[in-house]
């Protein structure tokens, strides 16, 4: 599946805070149609890593070339024309409170183009099937829904550009499994079907195994990129202690589970 | 005929699209209109797409081509807005032929169409009965607003009567940082406000009574004013900004965050850890505040007197010897304390009631500030009543 020319591709990349240095040379690239998980510890940089490559923080050296146009050396309004490029979710859904669903998925929509008002209306209807939720949704306030519905909310906002890469920061944290396993469900349908490319970054093991084609681990500022199986077989100590943990128990006896092909 | 909606660029390198609508003619042998999608179809591309679709919804053609044949990609949004308006086109009786290959996600939306027709939009009581609805659900929010201040009071009533007695429950260090907050910093800002207000008053006193001779009264009209009324009300009303608002946000951030469940769940009351030191806090603080008020509305008062009217200290305080009665300072003073129990009971009751989101608790704290104003006003209007009844 790896197609020669990366959808995303990030290369050397330091993030250096004062004399703390988060990422010392981080290298991967994201081929298209490919679900990539991000993992590593609390304070490993994933979120800073996510805002790199969503252009909202310029590394202190290196690039991110996303379809092979370098976001680290935009200008802000070329950066601005990428962004329409890939949706974001955000771990809390970042909904906008005062907003209702409808206005929150129409909201970077009407912020680009104009239509009329029942296109608006008829693309709305459009994301919310496209997430699973019911029409009935679109009338009610972020805080009218459950944390499975923000989720999905968010998603069906970030759908709303049509875009061709997805970013997920935990998209299943806090969710029961039941919602989990709907949620990872419907990210590996949205990319079978729309071809998007996703990346995202998770702590959920069994989201990992089902969903991601491969994964980059964040250790000791520097990034290491496999199958899961290869992860899961490195002798990293931290990666051993991730995977091997208690926790870990889900991946061991069916390794196979996470298809890396 | 050629209708040209428009040509755009979409994103950079990946092409043009183009949307064009040929109206069919008879004499060319093909009387069907023609609807002809090139290039890659993107989602910025469907303002252009948009435009001739709702022109063709507009008047359906009776028999239309769609012609795909030179399209690209056709992105699920736009490919959606074409669906539902072929769709509907359908509906009204074209008859619909797709030229060239479906868009690929037609597959994908047509179950998703499919999937859960919407049921029907609007409510029963859409039209002429709507206003009886939005009737119905205001009185509703309002009873269930007084519902919540009678369980409010009562439960602050019952927590108040039960713990007074063991005085180490009233959180004493609690109400002593409420006092701090509320009270001691407040002393500044209640300060220049009474000096200020009373230098008005004084002015335009002055300047009224001059052309009578009777300047002197100045003293009894800003001694007077300030200490019945002026004093008291300005610092209840710089309190409730102040204080009224912060109640009503914090507790409301505590509420969305759970803290306030967090107490309950471990076996405390958040009347009597959140709610009762604020309003005692209050209780006290407004008392105290309003005699640094009326002391700096007094020296206002004699300031200007001094400089206006070349009225020596001496004089001024003979004056207001003469022209305050014994009542003349309880009579603000007995409603420093109510006013603080107002301000403290909206602040922290509104505060309490924020629930779900956000844009509650900036709302509640609004409504915090504005009911604590009305409330105090009203209240001094009360007094102003009694105070003229049993002529105090």
């Amino acid at each position: 599946m790896n197609a020669p020319q990366p959808l995303v591709s990030v290369r050397n990349v330091v993030n250096r805070f004062g004399t703390q240095v988060v990422h010392d040379g981080v290298s991967f690239d994201v081929f298209p149609g490919e679900i990539f998980g991000i993992v590593g510890g609390s304070g490993s940089g994933k979120s800073v890593l996510l805002k790199t490559m969503l252009g909202l923080r310029r590394p202190t050296s290196g690039t991110v070339a996303l379809e092979g146009r370098e976001i680290t050396a935009m200008s802000d309004d070329e950066l601005r024309e990428v962004k329409r490029r890939y949706g974001v979710t955000f771990q809390q859904g970042a909904l906008f409170s005062s907003l209702t669903v409808a206005e929150n998925i129409t909201l970077p929509v009407a912020e680009a183009m104009d239509l009329d008002e029942a296109s608006f209306a008829s693309l709305v209807e459009l994301r919310l099937r496209m997430v699973g939720l019911p029409p009935a949704t679109e009338s009610k306030y972020p805080a009218q829904l459950s944390g499975g519905m923000v989720k999905r909310a968010a998603l069906a906002r970030a759908l709303a550009l049509d875009p061709v890469l997805l970013f997920l920061d935990e998209p299943t944290a806090g969710l029961d499994p039941i919602a989990a396993t709907e949620f990872d469900s419907l990210v590996l349908y949205l990319r079978d079907t729309l071809h998007l490319t996703v990346i995202m970054v998770t702590h959920d093991l069994d989201t990992l195994a089902r969903t991601c084609d491969r994964v980059a681990v964040l250790v000791d500022g520097n990034v290491i990129v496999d199958t899961l199986e290869g992860i899961v077989a490195n002798d990293h100590p931290w990666i051993r202690q991730y995977f091997h943990g208690a926790r870990g128990r889900a991946l061991r006896p069916q390794a196979g589970e996470g298809d890396g092909a | 005929m050629l209708a040209f909606a428009g040509e755009r660029h979409s994103h950079g390198t990946l092409g043009i699209m183009t949307v064009s609508v040929i109206a069919g003619r008879a004499a060319s042998g093909d009387a069907r209109d023609r609807l002809k999608i090139a290039g890659d179809c993107r989602m910025a591309d469907a303002p252009a797409l948009d435009s001739e679709l709702r022109r063709l919804r507009a008047g359906p053609p009776p028999s239309l081509v769609v012609d795909l044949t030179e399209a690209g990609e056709i992105d699920i949004g736009p490919s959606w807005l074409l669906h539902d308006t072929l769709t509907a086109l359908s509906a009204a009786g074209t008859s619909v032929t797709v030229d060239g290959p479906a868009p690929e996600h037609f597959a994908y939306l047509d179950g998703l169409a499919k999937k859960g027709e919407a049921g029907p939009a609007g409510s029963v009581f859409g039209g002429p009965l709507r206003w009886l609805v939005e009737f119905g659900k205001r009185v509703e929010v309002r009873g269930q607003g007084w519902y919540e201040a009678l369980t409010f009071g009562g439960r602050l009533v019952v927590t108040a009567a039960t713990r007074w007695s063991r005085l180490k429950r009233l959180r004493i260090p609690s109400v002593v940082r409420h006092v701090h907050e509320t009270g001691v910093q407040a002393i500044p800002i209640v300060a220049v406000i009474a000096f200020l207000i009373s230098v008005i008053s004084a002015y335009i006193g002055a300047q009224q009574l001059r052309p009578f001779g009777a300047e002197i009264f100045t003293v009894d009209l800003v001694a007077i004013g300030v200490l019945r009324e002026l004093g008291v009300l300005l610092t209840a009303i710089m309190v409730a900004g102040r204080s009224g608002s912060a109640y009503a946000a914090e507790l409301g951030v505590m509420k969305l965050n759970d803290e306030v469940d967090a107490l309950e769940s471990m076996g405390m009351n958040p009347y009597e850890m959140l709610v009762l030191p604020r309003v005692v806090a209050l209780v006290i603080a407004m008392p105290l505040l309003t005699i640094v008020a009326d002391a700096m509305g007094l020296v206002g008062g004699a300031a200007l007197t001094r400089y206006l009217l070349d009225l020596p200290w001496e004089q001024f305080v003979a004056r207001l010897d003469s022209a305050i009665g014994d009542t003349t300072f309880w009579a603000g003073m007995v409603k420093a304390p109510v006013f603080g129990l107002l301000i403290a009971l909206t602040g922290t009751l509104r505060g309490l009631q924020v629930r779900e989101s956000s844009r509650e608790l900036g709302r509640l704290t609004t409504v915090a500030v504005v009911q604590s104003i009305f409330l105090v006003i009203l209240a001094d209007a009360c007094f102003a009543i009694l105070f003229l009844e049993i002529d105090f």
